[in-house]
């Protein structure tokens, strides 16, 4: 029984159906199906194929957006309940997210912080036309793992490093993982502005986001107590 | 007959305009607050930054701006016609890389390649125009723009397009243009450059943006709106809703240019490209992107406006068959459109990386669009038949005067870039990229740089001096020492 309605909410996360899914999430609480159990084994994994499907050229971009509307739904419904019962979904890391200064483009970021949610991430988004130095207050204010920078035009992603210079500027540097991405963006871009890493698309950002967390975790134990 | 391509006609181009004039008042534009009162001068109501322009005031403030006009090559020869069909071409501008010929990789564009750009597009009839092509990574960002500028001033002498990356630098470059031009009233009376100004899809003025269109218009520099709806991502997945929204932009740019300055010379232009659905990447040679182009144009012509577009770009990231059959279909298509300035040839990789290779490549596709384009002529009073009469059916047409005479009108013949069964030295071939690494040489040592004035060189080399020592620039790169002190 419990496998057909986690089948249901991961099929509602993949077709992109936000009131199927958020009902589904609905009857689940109803029938006292523990909201964390609903997450993991029924949004989270629809989540995961949608993101390998897009990786495979299978599924499209607004497909795409639809099923993280669908997930959005459901955790809108799931998450309360999950405060009430006081149970927590373990952290994967914080996230700030935002677009570089002078853009105002969010699609891929939108998809990248849904997927990084999805896959157990706090993520925070500053939204668009951010300025390093915002970057930089908000990232010591969260205690962010990592800021993930996007950028849409050439004309803008040369700002992704002014974001770097503010964090280094704040003496965050070190704690903090810098990711950048966005149309324009390639590897090379991120290895010459001194970014952590380069994610060409959503699903290769939790990629991203994850070894990025394993290296912090390595870097924090080799550091004498 | 000169070949033409249109693809809306005039039912589909007055519902697009219709649709614009819609959509500008509601949901209206969003403004900056440098052009609140501007607006609100010509009883254009904004409220919370949002400007809502009325039909009649659209329209009355459209027919201000000029059809024509012209950019001036240093000599003051009128060389860029905006207006009518008159179609030239420029490379493309502001990219961050080049591919390097060595290494065959990207890698950040220094002042030395943009040097190297200006002096082989300089040698290049294909292109009436130059643009500050590249973004050079050896130059402080804060002047990164007007000094581009003064390179392409440095070592050419055709008309410039170019842009400001900030309100405040655009004075920069004017007082830069006003230096060579020899004074401001001269760059009035011949502009040298046109700038670049984009909205921000959809819908978007910034404050930068707004006040170059400002600021353009009152120092009488001509101004070319670059308008980008991405169809499905900023603007409507259609290609017709894309070029409504294309016109809305171009529109309300219009209305506040003029308002600064009525009969200020203004283009509508662009960037639209569609949203590859499967990768968000914006594909420059995509056959839709290059539609958009043609429409938009389109549009802008039934309006009598001159026109722009950013097309003879390819997406690949090596110049192969992909990136050459994109740039050239786009170069043949933008040609048949009869747009004014075309931007991108010598550009890769969804406009992230230049190449000089592809850019001698692209002169090659623009020079046939440009033979396209002359059309089939009756040069002769009989077209074959006094001929027949001549040779009968020997068929010695070579023996002809008719042919001896006419031949180079019908005939365009390629550099040798193009295969067309001439030897090559020791008769091996390795392929395009080889002949066309062979013609950037050619065209790099027949270059011969021209000197402005002295009093000018002197004048413009201080004045880069002083401005560049501010951003911690040391010396001029990219301009050889004995030519400044």
């Amino acid at each position: 029984m419990l496998d057909s309605i986690f089948a249901a909410m991961r099929q509602s996360v993949i077709d992109g159906t936000p009131d199927t899914a958020s009902e589904l999430a609905r009857q689940a609480i109803a029938a006292g199906t523990p909201p964390l159990s609903a997450i993991n084994n029924g949004y989270v994994p629809g989540m995961h194929d949608v993101g390998e499907q897009f990786a495979r050229g299978q599924m499209f971009l607004p497909d795409m957006m639809a099923s993280a509307e669908a997930m959005r739904a459901a955790m809108a419904v799931l998450e309360p309940e999950l405060k009430k019962q006081g149970a927590e979904r373990p952290l994967a890391g914080i996230v700030l997210l935002g677009t570089t200064k002078g853009d105002i483009h969010e699609i891929g970021k939108i998809l990248v912080g849904t997927l990084l949610t999805a896959h157990g991430f706090l993520v925070h988004d500053l939204g668009v036309d951010i300025p390093g130095e915002t970057f930089a207050a908000k990232a010591r204010e969260l205690r962010a793992d990592i800021v993930g920078v996007s950028a849409l035009l050439t004309t803008t992603m040369r700002n992704q490093k002014g974001v770097i210079e503010s964090l280094e500027k704040a003496g965050l540097r070190s704690q903090v993982k810098v990711m950048v991405g966005g149309a324009p963006v390639t590897r090379r871009w991120a290895e010459e502005i001194g970014a952590d890493g380069y994610a060409k698309d959503a699903m290769s950002a939790v990629a991203l986001a994850r070894e990025l967390m394993e290296q912090k975790s390595r870097s924090l134990a080799a550091e004498p107590a | 007959m000169r070949p033409r391509l249109e693809l809306l006609g005039r039912p589909l181009i007055e519902r697009v305009l219709a649709e614009a004039f819609q959509l500008i008042q509601d949901p209206g534009v969003r403004v900056a607050p440098y052009v609140v009162e501007l607006l609100r001068s010509a009883c254009i109501d904004v409220a919370d930054g949002i400007a809502h322009i009325p039909l009649a005031q659209a329209q009355r403030l459209l027919a201000l701006a000029p059809h024509e006009f012209f950019l001036y090559d240093r000599s003051g020869t009128r060389t860029v016609h905006y207006g009518g069909d008159h179609v030239h071409f420029d490379p493309g501008s502001s990219c961050l890389n080049i591919l390097d010929p060595t290494t065959k990789e990207s890698r950040p564009a220094r002042s030395h390649d943009l040097v190297q750009l200006v002096q082989v597009a300089e040698m290049l009839p294909q292109f009436a125009a130059q643009s500050t092509a590249m973004v050079c990574n050896d130059i402080p960002q804060e002047i990164g723009d007007w000094y581009r500028l003064l390179l392409v001033l440095w070592y050419s002498e055709k008309p410039v397009v170019t842009g400001a990356f900030s309100a405040s630098s655009l004075h920069t470059l004017i007082e830069l243009l006003a230096i060579e031009s020899g004074g401001y009233d001269a760059l009035r009376r011949q502009p040298r450059a046109i700038f670049d100004v984009c909205p921000s899809p959809p819908l978007n003025w910034s404050e930068f943006a707004s006040q170059n269109l400002v600021d353009l218009a009152r120092n009488g520099v001509p101004a070319e709106i670059v308008s980008m709806p991405l169809a499905g991502a900023t603007a409507p997945v259609t290609l017709a809703g894309s070029v409504v929204q294309h016109a809305a932009e171009c529109i309300s740019g219009i209305v506040i240019h003029q308002l600064a300055r009525p009969g200020a010379p203004i283009v509508w232009g662009g960037a639209p490209a569609i949203f590859d659905m499967r990768t968000g990447k914006t594909p420059m040679g995509a056959i839709e992107t290059a539609m958009l182009d043609v429409a938009c144009a389109e549009v802008g012509k039934y309006l009598g406006l001159p026109t722009h577009a950013y097309m003879v770009a390819g997406d690949g990231k090596l110049i192969d068959a992909q990136v050459e059959m994109e740039s050239g279909i786009s170069a043949v298509l933008g040609a048949l459109a009869g747009i004014n300035m075309i931007s991108g040839a010598g550009m890769l990789d969804f406009l992230a990386c230049h190449s000089l290779e592809k850019l001698v490549i692209d002169a090659e596709a623009i020079a046939s669009a440009q033979r396209l384009l002359d059309g089939i002529e009756p040069r002769t009073e009989s077209l074959a038949v006094a001929m027949f009469a001549q040779t009968g059916l020997h068929g010695d047409f070579l023996k002809l005067k008719e042919t001896r005479t006419l031949f180079r009108k019908e005939q365009h013949f390629p550099s040798a870039i193009i295969d067309r069964g001439l030897s090559h030295g020791n008769g091996t071939d390795c392929g395009i990229l080889d002949r066309a690494g062979k013609r950037i040489e050619e065209l790099l040592s027949a270059y011969q740089r021209h000197a402005l004035a002295p009093e000018c060189e002197e004048e413009m080399t201080a004045f880069a001096q002083r401005e560049g020592r501010q951003a911690g620039l040391e010396g001029l790169p990219g301009i050889l020492r004995p030519e400044y002190v």
